[in-house]
């Protein structure tokens, strides 16, 4: 059939199944705007920036596990997309970003918004294209969706010049199947490795699961609930592999690493054997590597072979994915009883992973993260988190019940994530309640997706946690930088001569996010004390359509534990 | 540190040459020298670097390259026997009548005459890497105006 490149890109998208686009125009990429407007079978949801609809594309993918669909125009609208494209690949998030492109003769040429954005993107994508023949063209938009999701997922970018999507093909047929010679992506692991894995965990006699993103992007909880259950062992998630395995559940010990639970630190250093599925070991989870599980065998199950002891040395590795290994593995472990490493543990873990001093005064972050979990836990409640103090209270004090609930940028730690991501969330689960609980510092970063919210009735609730600073950087100057709190404090800006460090500062706090919120016709509302934040959120989360609720926190609260960068994870420190 | 000669098989796509270097620079790793051309099968190109790291580095850079999606297929030789080839082109004095000692030198070495002119020879020479090496230093001390490698190709030996 004949078919201009546009037409042909917006039919190979629903062939795709993709049901929402997020997008910005810009002259490149009019073409294919242009085809989108008579498009019933796609939603287009208009941004404010580019950089909201990479990110809202990667909620939509994290919240419903299908291939997020964002879309820009050449030069500017491209390079805006870069973090959200960087964030997915860190994150292993399946995206497919599609930009506009000048027409191949003026490629390299320095033209009017050129950028060589293949290039720009290289090494934040797991691949990438520039269209150059209209022929290639079906074919290569199937490769961007096959690489996408399949494997490791993770974002691929697709440029198309305008001439390509202006141009006709006219024997225009979407390819059915798609077989690549250089990418073949192992999922079936080898079932000697996993007899060794089993052979081994024979053997523990302080057995720990530690599991990660990628249990939940192969859609393997169940099976790891069951080999958790199996084997008595406990259970600690990486921030991305957060709801997982159950929040509540007695054999689960909370997120390990850098600002991780007590228990779920000492539970990797004492381990002995530990059976880790799809994670990376990134370094704000291992500490200073060298001292990391000393005492433990390590089994890795990961899709991606090059994970396999990257940072640590792995003794028993399966390659594939996660579902059909840790099936196997079940099938095949001895049930391991309850035993005196489970009363260990136990011990450990007390009556709660975290800790905070609370107080009926002022209000304390950590509280308010406990009041929203407890107000919404018996709902189909989907958090999304922007990055600092705020994201790491929102990964202690919310207990995740099922996987793709819990929506944090983790390997990039992308201030402005929550907002967008928290947009794209929604419209893939329409009916889950879904929020964005945010700092007052990371929302500002993407806050006008405000309007898009507001025109599209994206049913989003914003939890503005207010501590009126770059809260995770103060905790570091004040920690580690002898309180020199240079660029930190959002009322004063970059130093004020006056301040006092006293948290008495007379300044105003600008935006008020209230006034801020009703002038996109939002409805806005505050809670400046202790008393008020349950009413608030009872009033937020009840009402119809989306909400902004800002919170005024103790402002000089820090987050706790810490392990210091460089040391091993028995040497957290803890609120005096 | 040691040097590792890895073999790549590659798509034959622009990008893909972009797409490997990067993978080393982005990591820090130095390749020493690189070559790259079309194989048997023109959809295919080889590539042959290598790279100078320890074990732990070379087992990274393999995985990582086995990663990218243009990249059929990676042979790391490790230790095992390959036939290798190097090509010098160099340019020589020997305007103070040194020429017949450095054709001697050449001939000795299994190097060509390419080009002779009233002050200056030019040889070439296709020969292992050691080889090279030790032809370079011995022609040293004639005066070399301009030298040029080509990198390493190497191939790993048939299975008796």
């Amino acid at each position: 059939m004949r078919k201009n490149g546009a037409e042909i890109l917006i039919d190979a998208l629903i062939r795709e199944n993709v049901d929402i686009i997020f997008g910005y125009p810009g002259g490149q990429a009019i073409p294919i705007f242009n085809v989108l407007y008579d498009t019933k079978e796609i939603k287009v949801v208009l941004t404010r920036h580019e950089q909201g609809a990479a990110h809202a594309a990667e909620g939509y993918a994290r919240a419903t596990g299908k291939v997020g669909v964002c879309l820009a125009t050449s030069g500017p609208g491209a390079t805006n997309l870069v973090t959200g494209i960087a964030d997915a690949y860190l994150d292993s998030t399946p995206l497919v970003a599609i930009t506009g492109q000048v027409a191949t003769p003026y490629l390299g040429t320095d033209a009017f918004q050129e950028v060589d954005i293949v290039g720009i993107t290289r090494p934040v994508t797991k691949h990438n294209i520039l269209v150059k023949n209209i022929k290639d063209f079906p074919f290569l938009i199937k490769e961007a969706f096959y690489i996408a999701r399949t494997g490791r997922p993770g974002p691929v970018l697709i440029d198309i010049p305008a001439d390509i999507s202006k141009g006709f093909l006219d024997d225009y047929e979407y390819p059915a199947e798609i077989s690549l010679r250089s990418y073949r992506p192992t999922t079936v692991g080898h079932v000697k490795q996993i007899e060794k894995a089993a052979a081994l965990i024979k053997t523990a006699a302080r057995p720990l699961v530690f599991a990660g993103g990628g249990v939940i992007s192969a859609d393997a909880h169940q099976e790891l609930f069951e080999l958790a259950t199996k084997l008595n062992a406990p259970v600690t998630l990486s921030l991305m592999g957060l709801g997982a395995f159950p929040g509540e559940h007695p054999l689960f010990i909370g997120m390990p690493g850098m600002h991780g639970s007590k228990t779920a630190n000492s539970a990797l250093q004492e381990a002995d054997v530990i059976i880790s599925v799809g994670v990376r070991f990134d370094d704000r989870v291992t500490g200073h590597v060298g001292a990391f599980a000393p005492k433990a065998k390590i089994i890795h199950l990961d899709i991606d072979p090059a994970t396999i002891s990257k940072i640590v040395r792995v003794d028993i590795p399966v390659v594939g994915d996660a579902k059909n290994i840790v099936a196997a593995l079940v099938k095949i472990v001895a049930p391991r009883p309850a035993d005196a490493w489970n009363d260990v543990v136990n011990k450990w873990k007390g009556d709660t992973l975290f800790a905070y001093k609370n107080s009926d005064k002022i209000i304390k972050p950590q509280f308010v993260i406990e009041q929203i979990y407890e107000l919404t836990k018996d709902k189909d409640a989907i958090i999304t988190t922007e990055v600092g103090q705020t994201q790491m209270w929102c990964m202690q004090y919310y207990k995740y019940a099922r996987p793709r609930t819990c929506i944090s940028s983790g390997g990039l730690g992308t201030m402005g994530f929550g907002l967008p991501a928290a947009m794209g969330a929604s419209l893939g689960r329409p009916g889950a309640l879904v929020i964005d609980i945010a700092g007052d510092g990371s929302i500002q970063m993407n806050i006008q997706e405000l309007a898009t919210i507001s025109i599209n009735k994206i049913p989003v609730k914003v939890a503005i946690i207010n501590n009126e600073y770059l809260g995770m950087v103060r905790q570091w100057q004040d920690m580690f930088w002898n309180k020199r709190r240079s660029s930190t404090c959002l009322r004063g800006g970059t130093l004020c001569v006056e301040c006092t460090g006293s948290g008495h500062c007379k300044k105003p706090y600008v935006p008020d996010f209230v006034r801020l919120a009703e002038s996109y016709d939002i409805p806005g509302l505050r809670a400046t004390k202790a008393s008020e934040v349950v009413p608030v959120l009872q009033e937020g989360l009840n009402k119809e359509g989306p909400v902004v609720m800002e919170f005024m926190v103790a402002p000089e609260e820090n987050v706790y534990p810490i392990v210091p960068v460089g040391k091993s994870l028995d040497q957290a420190m803890e609120e005096l | 540190m040691s040097t590792r000669t890895i073999s790549i098989l590659v798509e034959n796509h622009s990008g893909t040459l972009s797409r490997i270097a990067g993978l080393f620079s982005s990591r820090g790793y130095n390749i020493s020298s690189l070559t790259v051309g079309e194989t048997e099968d023109a959809s295919v190109s080889r590539m042959t670097i290598v790279v100078a790291g320890d074990d732990s580095v070379i087992e990274q850079v393999v995985k990582q390259l086995n990663r990218l999606i243009d990249v059929i297929k990676v042979i790391d030789f490790d230790n095992d026997p390959i036939i290798e080839r190097e090509l010098i082109l160099i340019r020589v004095d020997s305007g103070k009548g040194s020429r017949h000692e450095v054709v001697e030198l050449a001939d000795i070495f299994g190097a060509s005459v390419v080009h002779v002119s009233a002050s200056s020879i030019t040889l070439q020479l296709a020969s292992t890497c050691d080889k090279i090496d030790e032809f370079i230093w011995l022609i040293k001390p004639f005066g070399v105006k301009e030298l040029i490698r080509t990198g390493k190709i190497a191939m790993a030996q048939p299975k008796k």
